[in-house]
This record gives structure tokens, C-alpha cells and sequence, in this order.
């Protein structure tokens, strides 16, 4: 019997119990619906945590303020080496007359301050370096670098004001053990939900397959070949999976609609629906790919128990 | 070409064997009524044969090659080569009559044409064409049996086991499934019957083996349901 033939009466057998188990096709259908929604819903929790946590990493920076009278090349030299250690993202130079102007800027309400800067007569500001590290736990070993430098006697140390680093350290410490919390709670929540659903959806399928353990008694007995009794059974498998896969996209559109503009202004700039319609052909691969594969692997395993030689 | 060499069958340890060293031969064509209460180790022996149970001692042999020595792919071509009925009839419930029939030709590998033309055809034979697409919960007890007896002929097997076909069946029906039977074996199909039934057995006059307590107790060409 050529390949093609049999898979022809595979599917259409598949196809076949489906339609006709319409009742344990339905309670399939609807705990794996339970399973992909709580995977699509992990992967854009999952997306939210980070873009909150990536949002609250970059408002953290270190900044070195120099002396006034800190030479142009003293500040590259700094920056040149601040570039150079691979704990450090980015370094940003702030000019004296651009920490000015940002000041004027910043209180350009408040005309009291104003006119006092006046009265100074010469620019109080320093220049200073911005500087982020890829990780909020790197700081403190960019600081304690800084922070030799300026005790190094030399010219380009002296030129280093303040670090501000150790007014900010409690903040900071405190931040990248939550950023950290989040990361490593979110990751074992994921876990867990997503183990469990699988488990629950496997079961259910099980069940399905348990009620028509005669049934593949009687093909066993009737001499069909191991793929034959289980070619139906998986194709049933696929199909719950593709259904409820097709059932969690279009329920998570008008979903996330819903919670877009709440999202927004919970999480800062994370939008779950701009997230779910940018991203839409990787999670339907997703919840389609993991669901029709959830599907079949659990048919397969429960078939496998019934069937004998 | 059915031969059961000194079989004996335990189906775990400190259980009553439910054979006990049975040696008996079946010639093709042949139509064998075995009886006997139950227990009696009937269907353990029918089973041997299709290898959903193996022997604990002895062997079986269908033709020259013994069973226990088949691979897999050997094993599903005998399955196709002996067709089953059973009391409780074992049809496909999500499947129709002819899908049930048509399952066990596309199994052995029959092109579609040959399954268009062989499904009705064997329905003919035991009555029931016009029950075609019919799901099994839809027929009754006696039509279910038939369905099966069509499902288990229609690869032409060689041998047909048929256990306790009628104990489900009023008197009417149980006739007309005995009946086919005949027809069956008359085509030259070895039908091999466990019942109950004293009537039928005494009606068929064929070969009768009396099984008691797993032995057989009596063999005898022309016989008669004597317990």
C-alpha cells in the first residue's frame, strides 16, 4: 500500500473521529484552549517584565562630574577608558555649557534660581560623563574603578569631582535585587504554569484515547499495522491543537485590545496589544507550533499504552 | 495447518492453569465446534492462535511456522489471514458498517476500487445491504454480529474463529449467524466455534472437541454438545 494511500485514510479517519467524538473532541479542544492561552499569556507577561525592567535599568546610570577646571583630554582620557571595560554600554559627555543649559531648561520656572545663576556671573557647572552598564549589578564595579582613579595622584584623577554612584548605591542595590527577584520569580512562575498546563492538556488527551482503548484492541486484532492504529489518533491530536490554537489567537485579539491603553499606562511604555499585532506571526508559530505539537505527542504516548502485538 | 503441540497456558504464577497440555490438530476446511462450561480454557485456546495470548509451554503452529517465532510484520499478515467474531461483536463504534468492513481491507492493503466493490458484496452475504451506513449503535444484537462476521470474512482468511458468536443473540438470529457460518466453511474457510448452545452444536453434526478444566475431554468427528 503506497505511503500516500495510507496517509490518505489516516487523515480521513482522524478527521472522521474528531467529528464524531464531537463531545471529547470538544473537552480536548477546550483544555488545551486553557493550556495555550496561559502559554500566549506567559510569553507576553514575559515581554511586559522585560520591557519594564529593561525601562527601569536605563533610567540607572553612573555620572562623573568633573572639576571646572578639568581639561578636554583629561575627560577623553577618562572616557577612553571608562569605553574600554566590558562591563560599560555606553558613555555619554555632558559639556559644561550643555549641564548649563539643562539646568536653565529644568528650572526655567523658577526665576529666583534663575536670576541667582545670574548673579554668579561664570558657569558653576562642571562637565560630566554619563555612564550605563549592561547590567544594574555592574555599577558598582564601574564606581569602585572611577573611584581609584581619583585617588590615583594623578592629573586626570584630580580632575574627577564627584562620583555619584555611592549617594545613589541603596537605590541601585536595592533595584537590581528586585530587577533580579522578578526575572528569576517570572521565570519559575512560567515554569510551573506552563508544566502544568501541558500536564493537564496530556491527561485530557489520555482520558480521550482511554475511552477508545477497545476500540484500538480491535485493530490490533483485526492486523492493522501500529502507524495505522495511531495515524488517526495523532491526526485527531493535530487538530485539537490547530483548533485551539486558532481559538486562543482570535480570543487574545480582542483581549489584548481591551487591555492595550490599560497596559500602557501600568507599565510604562509596553503595549500588549501593539506587542500581540507586532508580533503576531511569531506567536501564532508559537501557540499553532506548540499546540498541534502538544497535541500529537500526547497521542502518540497514549496510544502507545493500548497498543500491542 | 492448525496444530497446538502440548499447550499449556498459566496466566501468572499460583493461578489455575487455564490449558494444561493440549495437543490437537485441525485440518484445513474443517469446521470444529469446541464446548465446554466456562473456564474450561475455550477461548484461551483461540486466542493462542491469534497470538493475543502465548503459550507457557508448548507451541502453536498455523501452517508450518509456529506462532510464538513470527516478527511483528508476520504477525499482522496472520491477524489478516484469520478473521475473529466475538459475543460481544468488537465493532469500530465511531465507524459505519462499511468503514468498519473497509477498515480491515484497507489494513491488508486493498486499493480503494477493490474495497468499493468487496463492501457491498460481502454485506449481501450476510444480509444486511441496506444497513451500509449504518453506525453500529444503530443495528441491533443479531445485525452487529453480522457486521462483524462480514468484517472478519472479507479478506477471504483462511481460518475464521468465531467465540461464542451467539451468546448475545435470541434463538432467530443465533440460526441465521450459524448459518453463515456453514455457508462460510462451505466456501472452504476454516471456521473454528466456541458456544454454549447444545441445540446448535447438535444442529451443525460436525467435528466437536469437549474441553473441561482446561484439558480436552473428548474429540470426535461427527459429534455432539455432551458435557
Amino acid at each position: 500500500m503506497s505511503f500516500w494511500v495510507t496517509t490518505k485514510r489516516v487523515t480521513r479517519y482522524g478527521i472522521a473521529g474528531f467529528v464524531r467524538n464531537g463531545f471529547v473532541s470538544l473537552a480536548a479542544v477546550l483544555i488545551m484552549t486553557i493550556t495555550l492561552s496561559v502559554v500566549t499569556g506567559l510569553i507576553i507577561a514575559s515581554a511586559a517584565l522585560n520591557s519594564t525592567l529593561t525601562e527601569l535599568t536605563n533610567k540607572v546610570d553612573v555620572t562623573v562630574y568633573f572639576q571646572l577646571n578639568a581639561t578636554d583630554e583629561q575627560i577623553a582620557d577618562i572616557r577612553r577608558s571608562l569605553e574600554g571595560l566590558p562591563e560599560v554600554a555606553s558613555v555619554n559627555y555632558v559639556t559644561r555649557e550643555q549641564a548649563l543649559a539643562d539646568f536653565r531648561e529644568r528650572h526655567k520656572n523658577d526665576q529666583l534660581t534663575l536670576q541667582a545663576l545670574d548673579e554668579l556671573g561664570d558657569n558653576p557647572f562642571g562637565a560630566s560623563l554619563e555612564i550605563r552598564a549592561k547590567e544594574t549589578s555592574q555599577y558598582e564595579n564601574i564606581a569602585t574603578y572611577l573611584n581609584a582613579q581619583q585617588e590615583a595622584q594623578t592629573a586626570v584623577g584630580a580632575s574627577i569631582d564627584k562620583v555619584n554612584f555611592f549617594q545613589n548605591k541603596t537605590a541601585i542595590d536595592r533595584l537590581t535585587a528586585i530587577i533580579d527577584t522578578s526575572r528569576n520569580l517570572g521565570l519559575a512562575v512560567a515554569l510551573v504554569l506552563g508544566l502544568a498546563s501541558i500536564l493537564i492538556s496530556f491527561n485530557t488527551i489520555r482520558l480521550a484515547i482511554y475511552t477508545t482503548r477497545d476500540e484500538i484492541g480491535v485493530m490490533n486484532l483485526v492486523g492493522a499495522s501500529r502507524w495505522y492504529v495511531r495515524g488517526p489518533f495523532m491526526i485527531a491530536g493535530v487538530l485539537y491543537g490547530a483548533v485551539a490554537g486558532v481559538a486562543v489567537l482570535l480570543l487574545f485579539y480582542p483581549v489584548t485590545f481591551w487591555l492595550g491603553p490599560g497596559s500602557e499606562r501600568f507599565l510604562g511604555s509596553f503595549n500588549v496589544f501593539q506587542y500581540f499585532t507586532d508580533n503576531f506571526p511569531i506567536l501564532f508559530l508559537i501557540v499553532m507550533g506548540s499546540g498541534i505539537a502538544l497535541g500529537v505527542l500526547s497521542s502518540y504516548l497514549a496510544v502507545r499504552r493500548y497498543l500491542r502485538t | 495447518m492448525i496444530y497446538f503441540d502440548k499447550v499449556t497456558k498459566i496466566y501468572y504464577d499460583g493461578a489455575p492453569p487455564a490449558v494444561v497440555d493440549i495437543t490437537l490438530g485441525i485440518d484445513p476446511g474443517e469446521f470444529v465446534s469446541i464446548v465446554g462450561h466456562s473456564g474450561a480454557g475455550k477461548t484461551t485456546l483461540l486466542k493462542m492462535l491469534f497470538a493475543e495470548v502465548s503459550p507457557t509451554e508448548g507451541s502453536v503452529f498455523f501452517g508450518s511456522r509456529e506462532i510464538a517465532g513470527l516478527s511483528d510484520m508476520e504477525l499482522l499478515k496472520l491477524r489478516r489471514n484469520i478473521g475473529t467474531v466475538f459475543q460481544d461483536f468488537r465493532l469500530l463504534p465511531t465507524k459505519t458498517v462499511y468503514e468498519n468492513i473497509a477498515f480491515a481491507l484497507e489494513v491488508a492493503g486493498k486499493s480503494d476500487e477493490d474495497i468499493r466493490a468487496d463492501v457491498p458484496h460481502v454485506l449481501d452475504l450476510v444480509g444486511l445491504s441496506d444497513k451500509i451506513w449504518s453506525f453500529p449503535h444503530q443495528l441491533s444484537g443479531g445485525e452487529q454480529q453480522r457486521v462483524a462476521i462480514a468484517r472478519a470474512i472479507v479478506n477471504q482468511p483462511d481460518v475464521l474463529i468465531a467465540d461464542e458468536p451467539t451468546g448475545n443473540l435470541d434463538p432467530v438470529n443465533a440460526h441465521d449467524v450459524v448459518e453463515i457460518l456453514k455457508k462460510i466453511n462451505d466456501l472452504g474457510t476454516t471456521v473454528l466455534l466456541t458456544t454454549h448452545n447444545k441445540t446448535i452444536v447438535d444442529a451443525i453434526g460436525r467435528r466437536v472437541v469437549t474441553m473441561d478444566q482446561g484439558r480436552v475431554t473428548r474429540d470426535e468427528k461427527m459429534g455432539k454438545y455432551v458435557l
